[in-house]
């Protein structure tokens, strides 16, 4: 990958702690659970880092150290995501009640 | 294959775009579950440039991993219950923090020697923080799902323990960064760290674990930016620290929501006064008095007003839907029915929140604690099923009491509470609860979905 230069990869990472606070700033409590959730799956970006040492190792080592960085890193993913659409997939809306009532 | 760099990073920043959009919209209970699909596009795209990097190999290990990963943690997403969704999260959470370090300590293995200072630096940070939330988030897994107890693991000369343990690692990251090129040097700092999130989430109380996960999550997040200043990748420093800075202002919020410092909450309050002190003596000569399914039926019947508070007991009974069922019943003979949500019902804030969604309940009936306290003293009853430290009113009154200024629901100036209970035993945090004990308190022993289907029963005939 292109290196950017330590100057410009620390001025990405101040301006991303500003946009994390502002972006998040007014989530209601209700929301607090989900959105911890939505985070992790977020930070599961490490699988990134981990399909790149494992892609390009060459020795043993580097390999059993990547295989098992590639299982934890999908696991984050895919179990953060899931989980996450499991639990907003049940946020509604009065409406619904009517209708499961009847039912 | 994609060889052109500019390609790859603008496939990148449509990732980055795809997480902050997801961030934005997971603020909305509207738009909440379509952010979660906008962050996992951005996610596939991210995962879909880096697989067709120039140079990739080793595809029979990445697609054994990826599977082997997939399959963890499709069938622990799917399979966990509702109630255990706190400690699903802390889960998925410490995996990915051992990720980060692993990532870590494989670039450093592959480029000893000959590595920039400002690369160690980022392995370092990478090495110690991530390893730091993987045990501190097993421990704090194994304390939701009480593998461990709850309460609060405490020793003598604790603090300097883990203060020695703390500089150790931190010695060791000095050295590394000084020059010492050794690679015993950075497993030892990933075992210190390991010993470290083990012994810094052992002495946290259960009911404050939410706190601590959601700052574990921000340090998985500050782990995985480290790891892209090491492989020069923007997406992982800007998803990351993402999460690093939301993760943190979340906590903020949490700590906050019980009225405590986050210092407050990591280096012990509850550890220290747990030794017996707060709640109601037992020699004053009040009793609780227990009632009936029949006498709290009619009671609730004929109220103007009811307020339910609802609590992690009723969530593990599974009787939220139960209870939905009952509120409507009461709506039907024209009560006007309430639930009132404390920030931290359940085990997790806005934990409850997601278990009465399940159970069908509209969400702008439930009332946040602010919303709600004023309304009790013109509540006829309180119906409190499972729910017990937030209901405390020690929280108030009582200095010794280890909650003493964590913000409560005032159930107790309502004009009558009715409290459904499984037995008399402490809540989470392990403290007595005064309420019980209070003239207007009637108690209805029994697992709490029991109580409530013959509660339904009574009501239909009253």
């Amino acid at each position: 990958m292109t290196d950017l230069g330590l100057v410009v990869e620390l001025t990405i990472l101040v301006l991303s702690i500003f946009l994390g606070f502002e972006v998040i700033s007014k989530v209601p409590t209700m929301l607090h659970t989900p959105l911890m959730s939505g985070t992790n799956f977020i930070h599961g970006i490490v699988i990134v880092g981990a399909i790149i040492v494992l892609g390009y190792a060459d020795d043993g080592v580097t390999k059993a150290i990547g295989f098992v960085a590639m299982v934890l890193a999908t696991a984050n993913v895919v179990g953060g995501w899931f989980v996450t659409d499991r639990m907003l997939e049940m946020f509604k809306r009065r409406p619904d009640i009517r209708r499961d009532r009847d039912a | 294959m994609i060889s052109d760099p500019d390609v790859i990073g603008l496939l990148y920043l449509v990732a980055i775009v795809c997480f902050i959009v997801a961030l934005k919209f997971l603020s909305s209970p509207k738009h909440a579950r379509k952010g979660n699909w906008v962050g996992g596009v951005g996610m596939l795209v991210a995962i879909g440039t880096t697989l067709a990097l120039d140079g990739i190999g080793n595809w029979g290990l990445i697609v054994a991993g990826g599977v082997i990963g997939a399959i963890i943690g499709l069938v622990g997403a799917r399979t966990v219950k509702m109630t255990a969704m706190p400690q699903m999260v802390a889960l998925f959470n410490g995996v990915g923090g051992g990720a980060a370090a692993l990532v870590a300590l494989a670039e450093f293995h592959v480029a000893i020697g000959d590595i920039a200072e400002d690369e160690v630096v980022s392995i370092v940070l990478s090495a110690l923080i991530g390893s730091i939330s993987f045990s501190g988030s097993l421990v704090a897994f194994a304390k939701l799902q009480e593998l461990v107890s709850g309460r609060p693991i405490v020793f003598r000369g604790q603090n300097i323990v883990n203060s020695a343990i703390l500089l150790g690692a931190a010695g060791l990251g000095i050295a590394l960064v000084a020059g010492l090129d050794e690679q015993w040097a950075l497993v030892g700092l990933i075992v210190l760290a390991l010993v470290f999130g083990v012994m810094f989430v052992l002495p946290i109380g259960g009911a404050d674990m939410p706190v601590v996960i959601s700052l574990l999550n921000a340090f998985t997040g500050l782990a995985a930016s480290a790891t892209g200043f090491v492989l020069d990748s923007t997406v992982l420093i800007v998803a990351g620290m993402l999460v690093g800075a939301s993760g943190t202002l979340l906590t903020l919020m949490m700590a906050k929501a019980m009225n405590r410092s986050v210092a407050n909450v990591l280096f012990g309050a509850f550890g220290q006064v747990q030794a017996g002190t707060g709640g109601p003596r037992e020699d004053d000569g009040r009793t609780v008095r227990a009632t009936t399914p029949e006498d709290v039926a009619v009671q609730l019947s004929f109220a103007r007003k009811v307020i339910v508070v609802p609590g992690y007991g009723m969530a593990v009974a599974q009787a939220q839907h139960d209870v939905r069922q009952l509120a409507e019943l009461l709506e039907e003979k024209g009560v006007d029915v309430a639930y009132a949500i404390h920030p931290v019902a359940g085990r997790m804030p806005g934990h409850m929140n997601v278990l009465l969604a399940e159970a069908n309940v509209p969400y702008d009936q439930l009332k946040e604690m602010d919303e709600i306290n004023p309304e009790f003293a013109q509540t006829d009853v309180a119906l409190v099923i499972g729910a017990n430290d937030v209901t405390n009113p020690a929280a108030r009154s009582d200095t010794s009491s280890p909650i003493y200024g964590m913000p409560i629901l005032d159930v107790d100036r309502a004009t009558s509470v009715i409290v459904m209970k499984r037995s008399m035993n402490p809540g989470f945090a392990g403290i007595d609860n005064e309420l019980y004990l209070d003239p207007r308190t009637t108690m209805l022993f029994g697992d709490a979905k029991d109580s409530v289907v013959k509660l339904i029963g009574a009501v239909k005939t009253a």
